[in-house]
């Protein structure tokens, strides 16, 4: 701060120049003169500065000097105006320092050849940087997907991964599966995924292939870090393709590809709760196609099954929209093919059979979730249901009618309609109100007699635990399960499980809601619940089937007639010893679904959830986590 | 000029329009003259000018026709009666304005405005001012009535007649200065004033008696040598008092080191003074080394004449907020040691706040110092501020179902629902701390203005949300081959126009949209237009003209700022020259010049409703202004330095000035009083910034910090350090989530503004004493920082779906 530090002009600087301009000052004038002009060379630099700053620069240029001195009304000093810094030079005998001034030899320039071009001309460039949702920004010089070539890093990721997924190496596939679904800079390869995703239909011969693209879509919709926008209708469509169509796989008897329509199903309804709302109409669209197919009588009856198995998975309000109203349509032709004791049939025969049990589960849960919605129409079977303290999920389980969120329930009905009337079915959309549950039920239950009931079940069906013999069809369908009054029955699940899929998302049904955080269990206890679950489903339909009388009694018609006799309790027990909702005990192994009103806090959530997010970070995960459980949760 | 003339005269805050408020604006039109700021502003001035300009250029320079503003303001003053009185007390821009003679040294001040009109033979003025301030009149000495005389005797005898009538006052400030005897200066604009006035001494001649009569309170009071003595004494007191009240004391060093140089330097002890500096100048806060640097240069009495800092420093009083106790402290320990010398610069100079209450901590007074004048006094934040936003206009949004379908089908899902809301919210009813609607008259909305919102809307709906975890990408638009200097930059609220002011005084526009920029055909093409064709909008354009960059040629000097107009019609752009320009961008040409500023004009701003832009420039003053008038409306003075930066509120009613004083000013368009002063900069504000709820206020500095602002409470709320250099740039997302600040250090820094501005709970305590505790957590609200390679970041802007746009040029 001191003086020293600022540059002085010498008493006989000043005297040089007074000299050199004929003039001679004495000492004491000199001294006073180079202080004031110290002064004011400073206070001249110091406003310049000011200039400078607007400028917006660093560098103090000449310009803003001669701009301070002009505001101070001193002449501008000219000549010094050039952009490149000046070049001292030092004589060094006198420690003298001056700027370098060539003379210029105007005829040579003048007559120059190469003439200087004009400097370019000023623009804007635009330069993007991308941030992710962590607010990284993407490698210099990378743009999003939607206008990037790939880089060489990017491709090979592309190429280790789709071997990977596609090889032979389980192990490989599973790393490979996992980084897909954790990556956050694989946007730009989303298309490729996409495309390849898409192969579904070249590989209709390779069940092993189907699945593992099916798996390789879901890593895809699991990744928080992808948007996938439109891509979701490509992908809806590869899943669908494996739900619905007539397989090359499945010309072999002996291929499971009943599996693979329950865990594309199961992935549809993934997709359309996780992403459905960043397509619009996708909801009409998938329930159409299903339609369509399902009204088909030329269609294979796997089709059928996919079109059942697909209505299922996207919640009991599809099923009621289109399945209950086809069925009297559609069960006279699987009727005709149960009936064909015929040998060649047979094949076809036992497809009938899946195709009934899957209708037959869709159906029940169907009644099920009536009966829960029915008696408290206003706020749905939301306040039964523990599910929606889950987050995201609240939105999809608290609805109603389990339609899908971006289109209200009225519009999508019409929509349908005028859609499901050009496609040539015969249902009446326009008119459709939803059936009253006693004639729904018993419906049904024309369709499908005893088994329903029995499937149907209330908690006192719980109670019986002894062993039965299976009606018929029952019989035919799982074969395994007539003689079955032992704990080897797990042993045959896989047979069970494939049926069992197919009331996957379990949406909205208390039985299958997977436990609410706070009851979640620890892995161990789930996979024992899990187990003992099948057990008990097991163990139920055989309880329900050991008497048509009994069955009788324990559906309890009068509660649907009589729906306002109180909000039904339902009271589901996992795993342990079966108990009635009085006696609660062995709390570790229960779960008692009572209706109370799901915690208001979950609203907002639910809302901000639907506004169009981009980025959608760490929704899917949780959802798919639940819902991943759920995979393995028989009814 | 296409100018609705008609809608405007409406307007009661234009000139020439109802009675009403013309009170008002003559008041704050003439007011801030009998203000010592401004009193202070013409000295300084004087001395700026250094009496080289010769009067009669600078009055040709003003020498324009007669004003139909001027001609009703002398019609229809009569509301000013009942108006003036309040504005006597009411307060102006430094508060310090007393009609009553205040402590001495402002009747010298005023003593020597007095003499000074008198020597300017502007008697008239020199006899309101003297009223106004009510001296007696025997303050002047005789000659100076008589040199009444000389001014147009009509006026003078009606001022005569009914003196006391603060109306006929008026009629008589504005007679006598247009008629001011000589001077053919016939424009009204306060500026001309000024600058007539600080021309003339100039031509009077070469001594100044008036500036010394200001520095003579610099005249000697005690022995030279004796100085060191004191300033150690309370040194040493300051530092052995406790703790907690050093902190407070030490806010002492730095005005008295400043006053006692200054007190030498005057009395020409220079060698007692330079040792004075050397040995304490280390003592002083390091955020005040630049004064100390400007100081240190001066060692000489006739320095000080020319040095404005030095003229802020001795006209302002100094600001320090101290505890009673240790105020009792203080004044008990100069008691005893007789330390009269102290006491003295103590007061005369400095003004202490005084508080009851714990006495604040060393980062608590850190944080509000650093300015030019000290701190805010408190009562200068207490007035209330409408912060709130109007209402929008309700425009029903027509639905066109056709257009959502096609959205829809590209798969961007939109929903009905956050446009009700957004809706919804925006028609709420009135915000309690929203001004009234009719506070100001704004301009009304055209069809245009109306599609423009529609249109706003309609891109809302599509805004991402940002937050800590949702961060918006940028896209920097670099100006290559910018060799001549990019000086402004500004992008059209919709994000389709960019503009450069350049130092080669060219304004260049961009457009970043694959639509072109077109001139309107020539007025004889125009005539052979279908005037009633549906496109005829359309067909006004001249297609040859279509370019993506046009040039508009007209100042004289680097353009420092630029603004659209919200309709995009218009562009303004102030220059070095000391004028601000209206462009339009339908022609590209030049349709207004605005002169007044008469020194460089570092920054301009249109209102977020247009019509009103605000300027403020080298001369300390900035000037409210409305397109169809060449005058401004408003002359917000106070500052005790350049004003670098100016911001409007989002509501209208409100300015922002950032200045070179390092202290932030809030200006109240409606009666131009002063309603905020924000300290703590420790350096010149160069950005500022208004969140887009209007409560909060960003700005940003040389050094690199960037302070938030609560307006309502008047309070700082937060500091964000990060920044190496310079924020030439500040911007709030659109739903104020983000703060973006891009800085000469070449970085674009987002900053957690929610959290900023969610973690503070001003409790009353806080909002009454106006003590901060700032938590350092710069770090934590930091979001990220982004490098360009070698671009400093001049701008910024939020697009209105949430990119964040950035400019600069590139700097090989």
């Amino acid at each position: 701060m001191s003086e020293r530090r600022f540059a002085e002009v010498s008493r006989d600087s000043v005297k040089l120049m007074a000299e050199s301009a004929g003039l001679e000052l004495g000492d004491e004038v000199a001294a006073l003169l180079a202080e004031d002009v110290c002064y004011r060379l400073r206070e001249a630099a110091q406003s310049s500065a000011q200039f400078m700053r607007h400028a917006k620069r660093k560098k103090l240029t000449v310009d803003d000097f001669n701009k301070a001195l002009r505001w101070s009304n001193v002449e501008a000093i000219c000549g010094y105006g050039a952009q490149d810094a000046m070049l001292f030079r030092s004589v060094k005998e006198g420690e003298l320092f001056f700027v370098e001034d060539r003379d210029i030899n105007l005829i040579e320039l003048a007559l120059a050849t190469n003439i200087p071009k004009g400097c370019a001309e000023t623009m804007v460039r635009a330069n993007v940087a991308y941030l992710d949702g962590k607010g990284n920004v993407g490698p210099q010089g990378t743009v999003p997907a939607a206008v990037q070539s790939l880089s060489d890093d990017l491709l090979k990721y592309y190429q280790q991964i789709t071997r990977a997924i596609l090889g032979e190496d389980p192990h490989l596939m599973k790393v490979a599966l996992q980084d897909l679904q954790s990556n956050s800079k694989i946007a730009a390869l989303l298309p490729y995924f996409v495309y390849v995703i898409s192969g579904v239909k070249s590989v209709s011969h390779d069940l092993e292939q189907l699945n593992r693209l099916l798996h390789m879509v879901k890593s895809l919709v699991q990744n928080p870090y992808l948007y996938l926008g439109s891509y979701v209708r490509s992908l809806v469509s590869s899943v669908m393709y494996c739900i619905l169509e007539p397989l090359a796989a499945s010309i072999n008897p002996l291929n499971d590809h009943w599996t693979l329509r329950d865990y594309a199903a199961l992935l549809l309804s993934h997709i359309f709760w996780t992403h459905g709302d960043l397509v619009s109409g996708l909801y009409r669209q998938i329930l159409l196609s299903l339609q369509k197919v399902l009204s088909d009588p030329v269609r294979p009856l796997c089709s059928h099954y996919g079109a059942v198995v697909g209505l299922h998975a996207l919640g009991w309000k599809a099923v009621e929209r289109v399945l209950f109203p086809h069925l009297p349509a559609y069960w006279a032709n699987l009727q005709a093919v149960l009936d064909d004791y015929s040998v060649s049939n047979a094949q076809v025969k036992a497809d009938g059979h899946k195709v009934y049990g899957a209708i037959l589960v869709a159906v029940e849960r169907l009644l099920k979730m009536k009966a829960l919605s029915l008696p408290q129409p206003a706020e749905g079977c939301s306040s039964s249901q523990p599910g929606c303290l889950a987050g995201p999920m609240g939105y999809r389980v608290s609805s109603p009618g389990l339609s899908p969120p971006p289109e209200p329930l009225a519009e999508a009905g019409l929509g349908i309609a005028s859609h499901l009337q050009a496609g040539g079915a015969g249902c009446q959309w326009e008119e459709w109100s939803p059936v009253p549950l006693p004639a729904m039920y018993s419906e049904l239950y024309s369709f499908f007699g005893d088994s329903l009931a029995v499937r149907f079940s209330t908690e006192q069906s719980f109670g019986g635990f002894s062993p039965c013999t299976p009606s018929h069809f029952r019989e035919t369908r799982k074969e395994p399960l007539g003689h079955v009054s032992n704990p080897d029955t797990t042993r045959k699940m896989p047979q069970l499980t494939a049926n069992l899929n197919i009331s996957p998302r379990q949406d909205g049904s208390p039985r299958t809601d997977p436990p609410p955080p706070s009851l979640a269990a620890t892995g161990s206890v789930r996979s024992l619940a899990r187990s003992s679950m099948q057990r008990s489903r097991a163990s139920s339909s055989r309880s329900g089937q050991r008497s048509i009388g009994l069955s009788r009694d324990v559906f309890p018609k009068a509660r649907f007639t009589s729906p306002h006799s109180g909000p039904p309790t339902f009271s589901f027990v996992i795993g342990g010893r079966q108990m009635g909702r009085r006696c609660q005990g062995r709390r570790p192994f229960q779960t008692i679904f009572v209706p109370t009103p799901p915690p208001p806090v979950v609203l907002p959530r639910v809302y901000t959830h639907k506004l169009p997010v981009i980025g959608r970070v760490c929704k899917p995960l949780r959802r798919w986590t639940r819902s991943h459980y759920s995979l393995h949760l028989p009814l | 000029m296409n100018f609705k003339k008609a809608g405007l005269d409406s307007c009661p805050l234009t000139l020439g329009s109802t009675d009403q408020s013309e009170g008002s604006i003559l008041r704050s039109r003439w007011f801030p003259f009998f203000n010592f700021a401004h009193a202070q502003f013409i000295f300084k001035m004087a001395a700026v000018q250094g009496g080289m300009v010769d009067a009669k250029d600078e009055l040709d320079i003003k020498s324009e026709p007669p004003s139909d503003g001027f001609g009703n303001s002398n019609a229809n003053d009569g509301r000013l009666l009942s108006s003036s009185p309040g504005a006597g007390t009411g307060g102006t821009a430094t508060g310090n304005n007393k009609p009553a003679p205040g402590p001495p040294e402002e009747q010298q001040t005023l003593l020597a405005v007095l003499q000074f009109l008198k020597k300017s033979k502007l008697a008239e003025s020199a006899e309101i001012l003297r009223r106004e301030a009510g001296l007696p009149e025997d303050a002047l000495d005789p000659k100076g009535t008589d040199a009444s005389g000389s001014g147009p005797g009509l006026a003078a005898g009606s001022g005569q007649v009914d003196g006391v009538d603060a109306s006929s006052l008026l009629s008589r400030v504005t007679v006598s200065s247009s008629a001011a005897a000589q001077a053919p200066k016939k424009d009204s604009s306060l500026a001309a004033c000024f600058y007539s006035l600080s021309a003339s001494p100039a031509a009077a001649g070469e001594d100044q008696p008036d500036v010394s009569v200001v520095l003579s309170a610099y005249s000697q009071q005690g022995d030279p040598s004796l100085y060191d003595a004191y300033y150690s004494g309370l040194k040493r007191f300051i530092e052995s008092v406790l703790d907690c009240h050093r902190a407070e004391l030490s806010q002492l060093f730095y005005p008295l080191f400043v006053h006692m140089y200054l007190e030498l330097v005057y009395n020409n002890n220079e060698s007692v003074a330079k040792a004075f500096f050397e040995k304490f100048s280390g003592d002083q806060e390091c955020y005040y080394e630049q004064d100390l640097r400007i100081l240190s240069s001066l060692t000489k009495k006739e320095h000080m004449k020319g040095n404005e800092t030095l003229l802020d420093f001795r006209t302002s009083k100094f600001v320090l907020r101290i505890s009673r106790d240790s105020y009792q402290l203080l004044k008990r320990h100069l008691q005893e040691r007789q330390n009269n010398q102290i006491w003295n610069i103590i007061q005369e100079h400095l003004y202490i706040d005084i508080f009851d209450g714990m006495p604040r901590s060393k980062s608590q007074i850190d944080a509000m110092s650093g300015s030019l004048a000290g701190e805010a006094r408190r009562e200068a934040n207490k007035a209330k501020v409408f912060y709130g936003l109007l209402k929008e206009p309700e425009i029903e949004l027509p639905l066109d179902d056709e257009d959502e379908e096609a959205e829809n089908e590209e798969g961007k899902p939109k929903k009905k629902k956050p446009k009700k809301d957004s809706m919804g919210s925006k028609s709420k009813k009135q915000d309690p701390n929203a001004p009234l609607q009719t506070r100001i008259p704004l301009p009304e909305l055209k069809d245009s203005d109306k599609l423009d919102k529609i249109m706003y809307m309609k891109e809302s709906t599509k805004r991402i949300r940002l937050g800590s975890d949702n961060l918006p990408s940028i896209c920097f638009y670099t100006f290559l081959n910018a060799y001549q200097g990019l000086t402004a930059v500004d992008v059209t609220d919709d994000s389709s126009l960019i503009a450069g002011g350049f130092a080669d005084s060219t304004v260049r526009v961009w457009s970043v949209t694959p639509k072109k920029l077109r001139k309107v055909k020539s007025a004889a093409d125009l005539n052979l237009i279908d005037k009633e064709s549906d496109d005829v909008l359309e067909r006004i354009m001249d297609e040859k003209t279509a370019s993506e960059l046009k040039i508009l040629y007209g100042h004289s000097g680097p353009v420092y700022g630029i603004s659209f107009s919200p309709d995009r019609n218009y562009l303004l752009s102030s220059s070095e020259d000391g004028t601000i320009r209206l462009w339009s961008l339908q022609t590209f040409t030049c349709l207004v010049g605005y002169k007044g500023h008469n020194y460089p004009v570092w920054d301009t701003q249109f209102s977020p409703y247009g019509y009103y832009f605000v300027s403020g420039g080298h001369d300390r003053v900035a000037r409210l202004w409305a397109t169809d008038h060449y005058q401004p409306l408003r002359i917000f003075a106070g500052h005790l330095a350049d004003i670098t930066c100016t911001r409007f509120h989002p509501n209208s009613n409100y300015v922002a000035t950032g200045s070179s004083d390092r202290t932030i000013r809030l200006w109240d368009v409606l009666n131009g009083n002063c309603v905020r002063i924000f300290t703590g900069h420790k350096g010149p504000i160069h950005a500022l910034a208004f969140s887009p709820n209007g409560k909060f206020l960003a700005s940003g500095a040389t050094d690199g910090r960037v302070l938030l602002w609560d307006i309502g409470h008047g309070l700082m709320v937060g500091e964000l350090k990060g920044h190496t250099d310079t924020i030439y740039s500040l911007r709030f997302s659109r739903d104020g989530e983000i703060l973006a600040s891009g800085s000469m250090d070449n970085t674009v820094r987002l900053w957690d503004a929610m959290k900023a501005f969610d973690d503070l709970e001003t409790d009353d305590f806080t909002a009454a004493t106006g003590h901060i505790h700032l938590q350092d957590n710069s770090q934590e609200l930091l979001l990220g920082t982004y490098m360009t390679k070698s671009t400093p970041v001049l701008h910024l802007h939020f697009t209105r779906r949430n990119l964040l746009l950035a400019a600069g040029a590139y700097n090989p």
